[in-house]
């Protein structure tokens, strides 16, 4: 019997099925062992009565969630489009590959490793092309930041209501740990010339994504990567390979690179003209606006969650700045009127989402709880008060203004939309 | 079957490791040994790489600039244009460039005064109101239009399109000749509304 199921493990078939088959299969009793208890769903999971009685599934080649865990992004199904992630269902700060937001603009590139090349040429002495084994060849550093659509936080601010969920508002948004080599190491390979000041980043995909990047950005900290959270980047990341310029606008970390040119002006492609500016209410756009300013969200308690009880609460919540390390986050439980520094957990990184927590106790009244980030540089995170005059109604992107969430008296809890 | 007994092989000799890894802990503190040299400073060159051949460069590098570098040979006026849009632009962007929703309009000069994008969520960016460059429109539809048939729009096809698209929006006359020439200097109605990113001159929010 265990040869049979090891049998079945290594088919063809079972490396490609999909999730959630491979979640059933992974959960799936034996097969001939307890074919009553399968009934007529087999691919239902089977939990035993008491699972220190029967033995567990064998290991697997990959592991699933547990049926009881539901985490989802929020597909819409279009080619151009966006996935929010559920980040008021996680915990800690990294976030799973598979459920990191995706934003495509013309749909998910399938790339060959083995025709994979990045062209790196332009104002440059030595133009060059590198394989992905080349490039995975070079010096290798592996970092955590963030990564972040500019378009994060739209819904809050554009159509603000009760019924939304944190993943509904800063879902186009993740943290994980990065492996590549530093653009500055393949840019002294192919001597950058002195009339060069920006490189137009290219994608491989259906939009031939482009965004003109400064070389400053690119030789400070900027990486080609291949790895994501110890694996090869997942095709929605960009696999192969994606330049990801800590602390940016996620729209200038092209997915699928598959060409860096150095330039002397930036080219003035469409995400950097008509997408991705932002207006002012003094009748000009912003443009170039890369750094994301300091930002920060409860993502615990929020809707659609209901306290169940008076008492202890954790407040908990995620911030992060582009300027560098977040330095302090305030927590009120009183709509803003005091303030009190919560608690960091460690290691703080620059660039990175720091989770914080601040204990309180709810008495069964109405209140607003509300978070606040500074970040190294002393930048605060505005009220939406502050943001509104200085940015406009109708501004586009780089919507960092507090996020607060009302607990009503009966426990239930909604996005607070005029705090 | 046989790849099964390789794993369970592997197994059986990781558990052994495990086990033997005792005796290596026993002598953990002892002194640090052989020597130790610092690691070897960054050569000239990682020798990694290859020069691309003309025609890769060429075949890629299909950016266009402002200024017009990048842009092709061909030409086509509105009138000609007008035929291209209509057979593989209008089924998404509307028949006047009106919009097909989820696609919002390309064709609008509202507002006439003014740039209140900022103020006033209502306004819908389009080419005539918003983009600052033609160019762009040129090198972005090269790039990603149509969007079920990318890249398939000749020269000729495409200076056919962007000129459409800009004298439905009343930026030209639908007879002018639009190419390599003409197009980067035609001054979009936006082009002096965008300025660059001025936030990290203080740490107070701009």
């Amino acid at each position: 019997m265990a040869g049979s199921q090891d049998d079945r493990s290594l088919t063809r078939r079972e490396l490609l099925v999909s999730t959630a088959t491979a979640l059933s299969a992974a959960t799936l009793l034996p097969a001939d062992a307890d074919q009553a208890a399968l009934g007529t769903q087999p691919t239902e999971p089977v939990i035993p009565a008491d699972p220190t009685k029967v033995p567990g599934p064998p290991t697997s080649a990959a592991s699933a969630r547990s049926p009881f865990v539901q985490m989802a992004r929020t597909p819409t199904g279009a080619t151009a489009g966006s996935s929010l992630a559920p980040i008021h269902l996680m915990n800690g700060t990294v976030t799973p590959s598979d459920l990191h937001f995706e934003r495509h603009h013309a749909g998910v590139a399938m790339i060959d490793p083995a025709r994979y090349k990045l062209m790196v040429h332009g104002l440059v002495d030595k133009p060059l092309v590198f394989t992905l084994d080349e490039l995975k060849s070079f010096p290798s550093v592996t970092r955590v930041y963030f990564l972040e659509c500019s378009g994060n936080g739209r819904a809050a601010y554009s159509a603000p209501k009760p019924e939304l969920t944190p993943q509904l508002i800063d879902g186009l948004l993740g943290n994980a740990e990065w492996t590549g080599v530093p653009v500055r190491t393949v840019l002294r390979e192919v001597g950058v010339r002195s009339d060069a000041a920006w490189a137009l980043a290219e994608g491989g995909d259906a939009a031939l994504l482009s965004r003109s990047v400064p070389l400053e950005k690119l030789m400070e900290d900027s990486l080609f990567v291949y790895a994501m959270n110890g694996e090869p980047l997942r095709p929605a990341a960009g696999y192969p390979v994606r330049l990801l310029n800590p602390g940016w606008e996620g729209n200038t970390c092209v997915k699928w690179l598959r060409r860096l040119e150095l330039i002397s002006q930036p080219n003035m492609s469409r995400d950097e003209t008509s997408k991705y500016t932002d207006p002012l209410p003094n009748d000009t756009a912003r443009q170039f606006s890369f750094v994301m300013d300091a930002k920060s969200t409860i993502t615990y308690p929020t809707y659609p969650v209901q306290l169940a009880r008076r008492g202890w609460v954790e407040i908990r919540g995620l911030a992060w700045s582009g300027r560098g390390r977040i330095t302090s986050v305030d927590v009120s439980t009183d709509g803003g009127r005091t303030w009190t520094a919560a608690k960091l957990q460690e290691p703080v990184l620059d660039k990175a989402l720091v989770r914080f927590t601040h204990s309180f106790q709810w008495n069964g009244q109405r209140t607003t709880i509300v978070s606040r980030a500074v970040d190294a540089t002393g930048y605060v995170q505005p009220t939406l008060a502050e943001y509104r005059q200085v940015r406009g109604s109708g501004t586009n992107y780089h919507y960092n203004h507090l996020r607060a969430w009302t607990v009503e008296a009966d426990g239930r809890v909604v996005y607070e939309v005029a705090p | 079957m046989s790849r099964a007994i390789a794993v369970l092989t592997l197994g059986a000799s990781l558990v052994l490791a495990c086990n033997s890894g005792g005796s290596g802990s026993a002598d953990s503190s002892s002194a640090r040994r052989g020597s130790v040299s610092p690691a070897p400073s960054e050569p000239a060159s990682y020798a990694l790489g290859r020069p691309p051949e003309p025609q890769e460069i060429a075949a890629w590098d299909l950016d266009v600039n402002p200024d017009g570098v990048g842009l092709p040979s061909g030409r086509a006026t509105a009138i000609e244009g007008a035929a291209v849009y209509a057979a593989k632009c209008a089924i998404c962007h509307g028949a006047k460039g009106e919009g097909v929703a989820p696609n919002p309009p390309i064709v609008g000069r509202e507002p006439r005064e003014g740039f209140g994008f900022g103020r006033d969520p209502a306004l819908v960016k389009t080419v005539g109101n918003y983009w600052p460059y033609a160019t762009t429109v040129y090198d972005y539809v090269r790039r990603a239009m149509p969007q079920d048939k990318p890249g398939s729009l000749t020269p000729n096809e495409l200076y056919g399109v962007t000129a459409w698209i800009l004298a439905e929006n009343g930026i030209i006359a639908r007879d002018i000749v639009i190419d390599s020439l003409s197009l980067p200097k035609i001054k979009m109605p936006a082009r002096d509304r965008f300025v660059r990113d001025d936030r990290l001159t203080t740490p107070s929010f701009k």
